[in-house]
């Protein structure tokens, strides 16, 4: 039977929805990056010495190698704009009138995917110089959210 | 057939445990680094890497294979990846091992994980999926369902009892307890214990079935030169198989694995086994439920249809009997993480070809084993023969 | 190697270690809607349904009747053109007694999901339905059962059209 002659009478789909709640534990080095966030107000990496790579947010494997990576580093809370986008529509689809600004923020040889504020959209510029606005320690919850957003680090001419 | 010879040449495994802390990458790292450390070789040497992980659900991740390559030593080499549902975990080396035969690669990793308790608050519910749609999930199904119905067709055809059944379950559990990373080893597990234990789908009751667990398993494939010159122990993968049967499981008969036998007579061919019952010294068939063993067994030809509480009963399956079953504990004792269950059979005849079983080794220099899983909705079945 | 190896990595975690913050966990929720072209044969099939009947499907080459009917038969590959009526009686070829709900709720009086192959279709051929209205006990494979279908009405166009399947009385 063709689709021609398909019975027009017949439903033409069937509708269903799949909810999904996932609880994400954070890994053996997760844990602790996230506590640093939390406790500390820092942000870790772990650094391979056999190929000279320190990875952010801190891994407990080093990709290239596979050798268990145990010096955890303080990289501080400063990285530069890799890129970045404007972004005009929500997540819903309703238009924004200000456009919400997100980044790749490069720091040591990995870096974080996160919101640019206090700043215009116009004038950012992918190297500028950004550094991690953290929520007070008390609302902190250990999560990537901690981290409200990244703002421009003025340079001191 | 123009194919070269492929060996195994390294395993390792994480322990299978009901929830982890490591994240699918940790599992993987876990599993692969064992493997390379024990065989002395490094993530240098490994020329492609073959992923089995199943359904993306468990995780909510998208391509959850490549989500977790880093801790698979994939980074910036040839991929792969396999699913098959439960069938992955003997799939995932049937496809390491066509990237070897093939010749197009000489060392091969091969990592099978998953890590199902991210699903919350229970993975079951993940498994709605597996169910049509349309024509299925209205009626709100769940997994034990299926194999619930299976179980029940399987004992009214050969007029198995749930005694007969049972000691599957038993003996594969006590079996686990020497294995170190077992979740569920139990040495003092009887078959009154299965009798007893709640009625979950009858007749399903909880003791029949293998726990949801998270881990990751992960062996090394090397082209003859290599294996060598590696190590003095190669083990051989002699025959592969692998089948699909139809997608209407309602549709045929329920009481016997056509495809399973179908995967195992292609790896018998290729193995030129004639007699599979006196060649195969140690099967590992899939067991995610005590009496799914018995089917197995029966479409890998070990047994008779209906045949197969016999080799339990008569002590054939014992590890120290005629053709152990299940040395490993199984998926019953040791765990069921979906699609690393499998790989886990496969690294238990690796250790047991080479004596290296420990507490677990199979009597009398076993020289040739029969590794076997299957998957999705009563379709899946997937076969490796490895031998020394 | 098992023999020489002594340690395993994976670190076991339960399931106070996420209720009592022994870990930092996420949690993280997501829907999918979907609506599933229901397509030429299954089409077919859920109208059919909806006038109280149940519908095959024939290959003529295989000499085989399928339920529920598809576009093509899966084991010489020709197209199936042959719709046919099949009867809304059966036979149980397997069911189960279940005591746990999809979401691992326990309940009490048990559902019965069954396998039934369909009067009209070839042998072993059948769909996945409930059986209803008779003690569980009583249910063994080689039942004859009837469709208890919803009043016209009610029907949609859907499986659950027929509500369960229930015992046909012997006489």
């Amino acid at each position: 039977m063709s689709l021609l002659e398909r019975d027009l009478s017949a439903p033409g789909s069937w509708s269903g929805s799949l909810p999904v709640t996932s609880r994400y534990s954070y890994g053996l080095a997760g844990e602790r990056f996230f506590r640093a966030i939390k406790d500390e107000g820092r942000l870790y990496g772990t650094h391979c010495p056999k190929c000279h790579r320190t990875y952010v947010p801190a891994t407990s494997f080093c990709e290239r190698c596979l050798s268990e990576l145990n010096e955890w580093i303080d990289v501080g809370l400063a990285g530069e704009v890799h890129t970045f986008t404007l972004l005009y529509v929500n997540l819903d689809g309703t238009p924004r009138q200000t456009p919400e600004i997100v980044a790749f923020i490069h720091i040591e040889d990995g870096g974080l995917v996160h919101r640019i504020s206090e700043i215009q959209p116009e004038e950012l510029e992918i190297g500028h110089k950004v550094e991690a606005v953290l929520k007070p320690q008390a609302e902190r919850s250990g999560s990537i959210l901690d981290i409200r957003y990244f703002k421009p680090v003025h340079r001191q001419e | 057939m123009g194919m070269r010879k492929v060996a195994v040449i390294g395993a390792g495994m994480t322990k299978f445990v009901r929830r982890a802390q490591e994240t699918p990458k940790e599992l993987s790292w876990g599993a692969a680094r064992m493997a390379l450390e024990t065989a002395d070789l490094t993530l240098d040497d490994v020329d492609a890497v073959c992923v089995g992980t199943a359904p993306d659900a468990f995780d909510s991740v998208h391509m959850n294979g490549e989500y977790l390559s880093d801790g698979a030593g994939a980074w910036r080499k040839p991929y792969m990846r396999s699913y098959v549902g439960g069938g992955t975990g003997v799939f995932a080396p049937i496809q390491g091992w066509y990237h070897v035969a093939s010749g197009l690669f000489d060392l091969v990793l091969v990592v099978a994980e998953e890590k199902m308790s991210s699903f919350y608050p229970h993975a079951q519910a993940a498994f709605l999926t597996i169910f049509d749609h349309t024509t299925e999930r209205p009626l709100k199904p769940n997994l034990l369902w299926i194999f619930a119905l299976e179980m029940n067709r399987y004992m009214q055809t050969y007029g198995i009892s749930k005694e007969d059944i049972a000691r599957v379950s038993v003996q594969h559990k006590r079996n686990a307890a020497d294995h170190p990373c077992a979740l569920l080893g139990d040495a003092d597990i009887t078959v009154q214990d299965v009798l007893n234990s709640e009625v979950l789908a009858w007749p399903v009751q909880r003791l029949d079935v293998s726990p949801v667990s998270d881990g990751a398993v992960a062996v090394i494939l090397a082209a003859e030169h290599i294996a060598k010159r590696v190590t003095d122990k190669p083990v051989w993968i002699e025959g592969v198989g692998w089948c699909l049967d139809t997608a209407y499981w309602t549709n045929r008969d329920l009481a016997y694995p056509r495809y399973v036998e179908s995967a195992a007579r292609m790896a018998y061919e290729m193995a030129g086994i004639r007699e599979p019952r006196k060649e195969i010294h140690i099967a590992e068939p899939y067991d995610p439920f005590d009496y799914k063993a018995l089917h197995h067994l029966e479409g890998l030809q070990l047994a008779d249809r209906g045949q197969a509480p016999r080799l339990y009963i008569d002590g054939i399956a014992a590890r120290d009997g005629n053709m152990p079953v299940c040395p490993s504990g199984g998926l019953l004792g040791v765990g069921n993480p979906i699609a690393a269950a499998g790989l886990m059979k496969i690294a238990e005849l690796f250790w047991q070809l080479r004596g290296e079983a420990g507490d677990r080794q199979v009597p009398g220099s076993p020289r040739r084993g029969l590794a076997q899983a299957w998957g999705d909705l009563m379709q899946v079945g997937t076969v490796v023969i490895m031998g020394r | 190697m098992t023999s020489k190896i002594k340690m395993f990595p994976g670190t076991p975690l339960s399931e106070e270690d996420f209720t009592e913050g022994n870990v930092l966990f996420n949690v993280d929720q997501m829907r999918g809607d979907f609506a599933w072209d229901t397509g030429v044969a299954i089409g077919a099939y859920l109208a059919a349904l909806k006038e109280g009947m149940l519908l095959g499907a024939r290959c003529a080459t295989c000499r085989r009747t399928v339920v529920p009917p598809r576009l093509v038969c899966e084991w010489c590959f020709r197209p199936m053109v042959d719709y046919v009526p099949l009867q809304d009686t059966g036979t149980v070829n397997t069911f189960s007694l279940c005591y746990v709900t999809w979401d691992v709720q326990r309940i009490k009086e048990p559902e019965i999901p069954a396998v039934i192959e369909i009067d009209g279709a070839s042998p072993l051929h059948g769909i996945m339905h409930k059986i209803g209205e008779v003690e569980p006990e009583k249910v063994h494979i080689g039942m004859r059962v009837k469709a208890v279908w919803r009043p016209p009405s009610d029907r949609v166009g859907a499986i659950t059209d027929i509500l369960h399947f229930k015992p046909i009385e012997e006489v």
